[in-house]
């Protein structure tokens, strides 16, 4: 048995601290040692995506990542993007536009989404497409999923928030607070 | 598909990592992005025993521009390339090159180093690299030295980097003068890499007579490779479109070219040809139009 | 009845956990106790066990068991199979849960570790020592039926499982003697990997104290899983199983099969007394879950100069893998071979399938099961007809439709009658959709620069809700069961209702389907309805969800229960309104007094009556529960015209999407929303098969694609916005004239996709490409027309204009 590595990871605005063995992976981690099981494992060779999680603000593979890599690291999985009830406007429209038919890849497809958005709060459609390579889906055909991004991305204009970004820091995170009303016709 | 135990250690400094890989010798791998090494460990197609993580130096980390070279540190990600400002206007072929690299999660882990030094076959970096006139710095256990581009891919999935050393930094000179850049690829539809991957470099004079060109050519064959036949055959001479597809003809001389259920030899030969011409438009339009991001987008 | 909420485009109730990551996955369940099982697979494709040896894995700290095909023999039996081709003999071979003396396949299971975690049970895998004995291997189906191919079982001569014929084999002699112009090709539908996002898994409990099982399956069809479980493979008597389908990440008839997993938990669990968990990887799920399609078809059409079908004739080796998946026969026999004419009216047709076993993994339904095979058959072949006679493609397929006035239409080829249809309104609705003559003179100008662009038809008819059970049953098409459906409706005190469904989805929204039809029903909010499925405890048997059967049967099951519970409401009413029953109108909820609107009681009034039991008709029994099994009287025949327009660039082969527009009539729609979902999942499945997916083996058995890094699923990139609409040609098969969407799209796309791609090289002389169509196999069909001396195509070479086909493309366009 090789030694075991003492770490700590925010998760979700959340500090846990383990000792794990070098060879657990991230996403093992997330799902079985904190028991955050919405992240999910689809492919096992990085191609998928269903796995993926914000780690200090950008969206990463979690089975291509060892555990004692995150030590010292800041997470967001798809648990941490509602607060207080209030869906993240990717939530609301992965919903409104039926971006999601079984659900499984879903999770991964809104935190990549989460991480476009960061960097382009307007996508166009091509730009989406290209930014959700990494995320791979075998129920929707897609077309749903851009149509989500885009009304996501709307309702974030829309709201006008102060950070589109999540603020990994304790305690910073802007307030997504979105009603269904705020939805612009399509 | 669960890795193989490990032990795992992350220095801060790299002589502290080479410190690790010398005692360590073929029974350690370095863990960089970790994106083809990861993988590979867990379908048990590697098994190293232990992993030095040298995403935690920071001195390998960054992009700086002095005197005309630009130095990239060897765990800079693709992504952190990709939003260069600083190349975008200098060396705009790398940001543009990053962008079809895997997916945007492997763009925000994989590094720079580590791509070059996995010399994957059908790796994007190693073609740009080469083109580039790019300078390796390799650190081990006896200090420094420096590998040119055109000698640091060795073979298939075989680098100038020995066990026990490690790629630290890698300088391109920015090249001077009236230059276009592209790099162009047709990919793997399932993996992404590069079936074929071209980066054409054209520096022209006046009425595009071309004086100098630089092109390389990754995916088609075992390891990256300059199109020394294509390059010979289009400097001093005035770039059109027929002029350059001729030149492309002979863009795969000197490549052992690899096939596979996806794409044969022979079609990788044609892939070549077609890309290396595609490269070379690209590149020229971008020099006409004075370089911008823009025109490296992919054709 | 008010329709508040059918055919509303109704967000999805599943979707408010689904999109917090609070789904139940089969991974996400843990139990106190629970031990995990990795499997080790063959890595041969045929070979015999010679020793097994587990004492170093065994010895691993860590590891709780590890056991071999003999430690289960005694206990279990092979797996059965439970769809035999109808009418015929089948040369039956199915798995045991571990092999015992042989393999078949690579990923066929030998041995299994149990361990106190996931990564000491993997780390077990590779302690085991199986020695083998590498016989020979042939992994081609029509190849293994030949003289000299090695033998896989010994009851399959030649490897035959079964050979099955539909159609009148003299009368299309007849017509191809005949025929003024006959078109032959060989067709390869290749073997396709069906990738569901979540792999399969399995979880075992055993209670000692009750002799009872609990599973958790990724299971379509949870109720069915635990019958064969139960009376075939374990053992055990039915009752003493529970079977638990919890979120299922995707299945498209992958989840629908038994297999040897499912009987490895369970066993585990009872012989080391602690729950069980195995959860497939996708290199196993690539091994060894059932694959789908792979048939070599020799095709034949007959017709006219004029463009009239005389008739078919296709030969198919079916590949159906080392041994048979639990519904492999029936899926290239009736769901094939009897649809094998598709939309059109084809006199004579015969239709002579071979069922062939070989070194792979088993082949079974996936997404449209045999009919996307059949679509293709014919929709490639009637393309080929149209080039060879020089007309337009729409034209000849207008030329042979069935009628509207043709329905109920017996196809020949012992399908049921088709119920309705209007074939041609599909299709002109697309062509005006697409502007097709204007379409076509876009193509002749680009064709003029050098550019070479393709327009692809697929009009396509299939077949949801197979039934009725008399029909596809042991004594018809061989299916060992019925097949019709369950529900159950409670209306509770409070008014709430609980509906259970025979159904097991998996991401096709039945829970707001279903709710939509209840609440309108029953006059009441829809958030006043819950619907529960997946759990064979408490729920009545249901045979699950596949084939597009749920809103036939299922949907179909739960308005039946409806309906009971307003007779027995309506009762009630009558006797607490001292009304007779012919007085009451159902109207706004409510049962009323004709004329006296007052004088009403709505459905929650009733339900509370009913429950309390204090003032019922004489008689009558408290509470409003209904269940229905429903056997339909027919199946249902969605139908539809898919146009893809493609351009194609002739120096790598690369094809691009400029348009893809489906008209599709898949009846009354419930949920616009769900059903255009369905449609875009399944277009882009059967694209990908015309485009990028393939499982290839190697000579050796070995899957050369087994890795999501070599197996080209679409991405978000590769594929196009679609343009949808429909035509509305109801069914009588059920209440609500809907007749299926989950597969139409996949059953109609592929052929689309490769007619366009081959009308976009017709100025090359190409008339077939096999899919998929890799940009290497079009460059090379370029490559070899070009280099050809020309004959009634002149090639154009690299850069001229090429000249035109035989014939022009515009000729004989019709919109």
């Amino acid at each position: 048995m090789a030694t075991t590595h003492p770490i700590t990871v925010t998760v979700n605005g959340k500090t846990h601290h383990n000792e794990v063995e070098p060879r657990l992976l991230l996403v093992h981690y997330i799902r079985d040692t904190l028991g955050l099981t919405g992240t999910h494992i689809g492919c096992n060779t990085s191609q998928c995506g269903a796995c993926t999680i914000i780690l200090d603000g950008e969206a990463v593979k979690s089975c291509t990542l060892f555990a004692v890599q995150a030590n010292g690291s800041e997470a967001l999985t798809i648990e941490g993007l509602a607060h207080d009830g209030q869906l993240h406007p990717l939530q609301q429209g992965f919903w409104e536009e039926h971006g999601l038919q079984c659900g499984y890849c879903t999770p991964g497809m809104i935190m990549s989404a989460y991480d476009l958005l960061q960097h382009n709060p307007d996508p166009s459609e091509p730009e989406i497409r290209h930014a959700l390579e990494g995320n791979l889906c075998r129920c929707t055909g897609y077309q749903n999923i851009v149509k989500s991004v885009q009304h996501a991305a709307r309702l974030m204009k829309s709201e006008s928030l102060p950070d589109q970004g999540y603020e990994t820091q304790e305690g910073h995170r802007p307030a997504l607070v979105e009603g269904p009303e705020a939805v612009p016709s399509s | 598909m669960i890795p193989g135990q490990f032990d795992y250690h992350a220095p801060t400094t790299v002589q502290e990592a080479v410190q690790l890989l010398q005692e360590h010798g073929d029974e350690a791998k370095v863990l960089a992005g970790g994106h083809s090494l990861v993988p590979l460990m867990r379908l048990r197609l590697a098994a190293p025993s232990v992993l030095v993580d040298i995403n935690r130096i920071p001195e390998l980390r960054g992009i700086n521009r002095t005197n005309g070279t630009v130095t990239i540190g060897a765990t800079t990600t693709h992504a952190t390339i990709e939003r260069s400002e600083v190349l975008k206007r200098v060396l705009p072929m790398l940001p543009a090159a990053a962008t079809v690299i895997g997916d945007p999660m492997v763009r925000n882990r994989g590094t720079f180093g580590g791509s070059l030094a996995h010399a994957d076959p059908a790796g994007d970096w190693p073609a740009v690299a080469l083109a580039l006139n790019a300078e390796m710095r390799i650190v081990g256990p006896d200090g420094e030295r420096t590998v040119p581009a055109g000698e640091f891919f060795v073979d298939l999935l075989t680098s100038a980097v020995e066990p026990g050393e490690l790629l630290t930094h890698v300088s391109i000179p920015v090249p001077g003068g009236n230059v276009g850049m592209s790099y162009q690829k047709f990919g793997h539809p399932a993996s992404g890499y590069a079936v074929t991957g071209v980066a054409a470099i054209v520096t022209l004079y006046e009425n595009n007579y071309c004086l100098d060109c630089s092109i390389a050519i990754t995916g088609a064959g075992t390891k990256a490779t300059r199109a020394t036949e294509t390059e010979n055959a289009l400097r001093n001479q005035t770039l059109d479109e027929a002029t350059m597809a001729q030149a492309a003809e002979q863009a795969g001389t000197g490549i052992d070219f690899l096939g596979d259920i996806y794409a044969s030899e022979e079609y990788r030969q044609q892939l070549v040809k077609v890309y290396t011409k595609r490269a070379l438009l690209a590149a020229l339009h971008a020099a006409n139009e004075g370089q911008s991001a823009e025109a490296q987008k992919t054709l | 009845m008010a329709t508040t909420y059918v055919g509303e485009r109704l967000k999805r109730l599943e979707d408010p956990e689904l999109i917090v990551g609070a789904g139940n996955y089969m991974d996400d369940i843990t139990l106190p106790g629970m031990a995990h099982v990795a499997i080790l697979h063959s890595p041969y494709a045929h070979a015999r066990i010679l020793s097994v040896d587990t004492s170093r894995a065994t010895a691993l700290p860590g590891v709780v068991a590890v056991f071999t095909g003999k430690d289960m023999e005694a206990d279990t039996n092979a797996l059965p199979c439970a769809w035999q081709a109808g009418s015929v003999t089948n040369n039956v071979n199915t798995p045991r849960p571990l092999a015992v003396d042989e393999v078949h396949f690579v990923g066929d299971p030998v041995a299994f570790v149990v361990a106190e975690d996931l990564y000491t049970a993997r780390d077990a895998l590779d302690l085991i020592e199986v020695e083998y004995e590498p016989l020979p291997t042939v992994v081609d189906a029509e190849q293994a039926t030949q003289e000299g191919a090695p033998q896989l079982h010994e009851n399959a001569p030649n490897n035959v499982c079964m050979h099955w014929t539909a159609g009148n084999q003299a009368g299309t002699d007849t017509a191809f003697d005949q025929a003024e112009v006959v078109v032959s090709q060989k067709l390869i539908n290749q073997r396709l990997i069906p990738t569901a996002m979540e792999t399969r898994g399995a979880i075992g409990s055993y209670n000692a104290g009750t002799d009872e099982y609990t599973l958790w399956l990724s299971s379509q069809a949870p109720h069915v899983h635990r019958l064969l479980l139960a009376a075939f493979v374990l053992n055990v008597p039915e009752h003493k199983i529970r079977v638990i389908a919890p979120d299922i990440g995707g299945g498209f008839g992958s989840k629908i099969f038994i297999y040897p997993d499912m009987a490895i938990v369970a066993w585990a669990s009872r012989k080391l007394n602690r729950p069980m968990k195995w959860i497939e990887d996708r290199q196993e799920n690539y091994l060894w879950t059932s694959h789908g399609r792979d048939h070599t078809t020799h095709a034949e059409i007959a017709g006219t100069r004029d463009g009239k079908i005389t008739g078919l004739r296709a030969k198919t080796y079916a590949n159906l893998g080392g041994y048979l998946s639990s519904i492999a026969p029936g899926i290239p026999t009736t769901l094939y071979g009897r649809m094998a004419t598709g939309v059109y009216k084809i006199p004579n047709t015969f239709v002579e399938v071979f069922g062939v076993y070989t070194n792979t993994a088993p082949v079974d339904a996936y997404r449209g099961a045999g009919r996307p095979e059949a679509t293709y058959l014919v929709e490639r072949m009637v393309d080929r007809f149209a080039r060879e006679i020089g007309m337009d493609p729409a034209e000849v397929r207008r030329k042979n439709f069935i009628q509207p006035e043709d329905f109920p239409y017996d196809n020949g080829l012992g399908m049921l009658p088709y119920d309705s249809g209007d074939y041609e309104k599909a299709l002109n609705r697309a062509l005006e959709l697409v502007g097709y003559q204007e379409l076509r003179q876009q193509q002749t100008e680009a064709l003029a620069q050098g550019r070479y662009i393709g327009v692809g038809f697929s009009s396509y008819v299939e077949v949801c809700g197979v039934a009725p059970s008399a029909w596809i049953g042991l004594n018809g098409q061989g299916w060992g069961a019925g097949l019709w459906e369950s529900a159950n409706v409670k209306v509770h005190l409070t008014g709430k209702v609980v509906v259970t469904t025979g159904t097991a989805p998996h991401g096709q929204g039945h829970v707001t389907t279903f709710s939509q039809i209840v609440a309108d029903e029953l006059g009441i909010p829809i958030e006043d309805v819950v619907v529960q499925y997946g759990d064979t405890q408490g729920q009545p048997f249901g045979l699950g969800t596949y084939g597009s059967r749920s809103l036939a049967v299922g949907g179909t099951a739960i308005h039946r229960s409806v309906t009971k519970i307003k007779d027995k409401a309506k009762k009630i009413a009558a006797h607490l309104l001292e009304a007779s029953e012919e007085d009451l109108v159902w109207q706004d909820g409510k049962f009323m007094v004709k004329g006296s609107p007052d004088a009403a009681k709505t459905i929650q009034e009733l339900a509370l009556a009913a429950h309390v039991g204090y003032s019922l008709p004489p008689g009558m029994e408290p509470f409003l529960d209904e269940t229905t099994y429903h056997d339909p009287p027919n199946c249902t025949f969605p139908f539809g015209t898919h146009i893809c327009v493609v351009e194609v660039d002739p120096e790598t082969g690369k094809v691009e999407f400029l348009r893809y527009l489906a008209v599709d009539d898949v009846g009354n729609v419930i949920n616009p929303l769900i059903v255009d979902g369905q449609l875009h999942g399944g277009i882009v499945q059967g694209m990908a098969q015309a485009m990028w997916e393939q499982g290839v083996y190697d000579e050796s058995g070995q899957l050369v694609t087994g890795t999501l890094m070599d197996y080209a699923i679409p991405k978000a990139s590769m594929v196009p916005n679609f343009e949808l609409d429909r035509t509305v040609t109801p069914t009588d098969v059920n209440p609500f004239g809907a007749k299926g969407a989950g597969e139409a799209g996949t059953i109609a796309s592929a052929p689309a996709v490769v007619n366009a791609v081959v009308d976009a090289l017709k100025p090359f002389g190409i008339t077939h490409l096999d899919m998929p169509l890799t940009p290497e196999r079009l460059w090379r069909a370029i490559q070899e027309k070009r280099n050809q001396p020309s004959d009634s195509a002149t090639a154009p070479t690299g850069g001229s204009h090429p000249p035109g086909d035989a014939s022009t493309p515009a000729s004989g366009a019709g919109a």
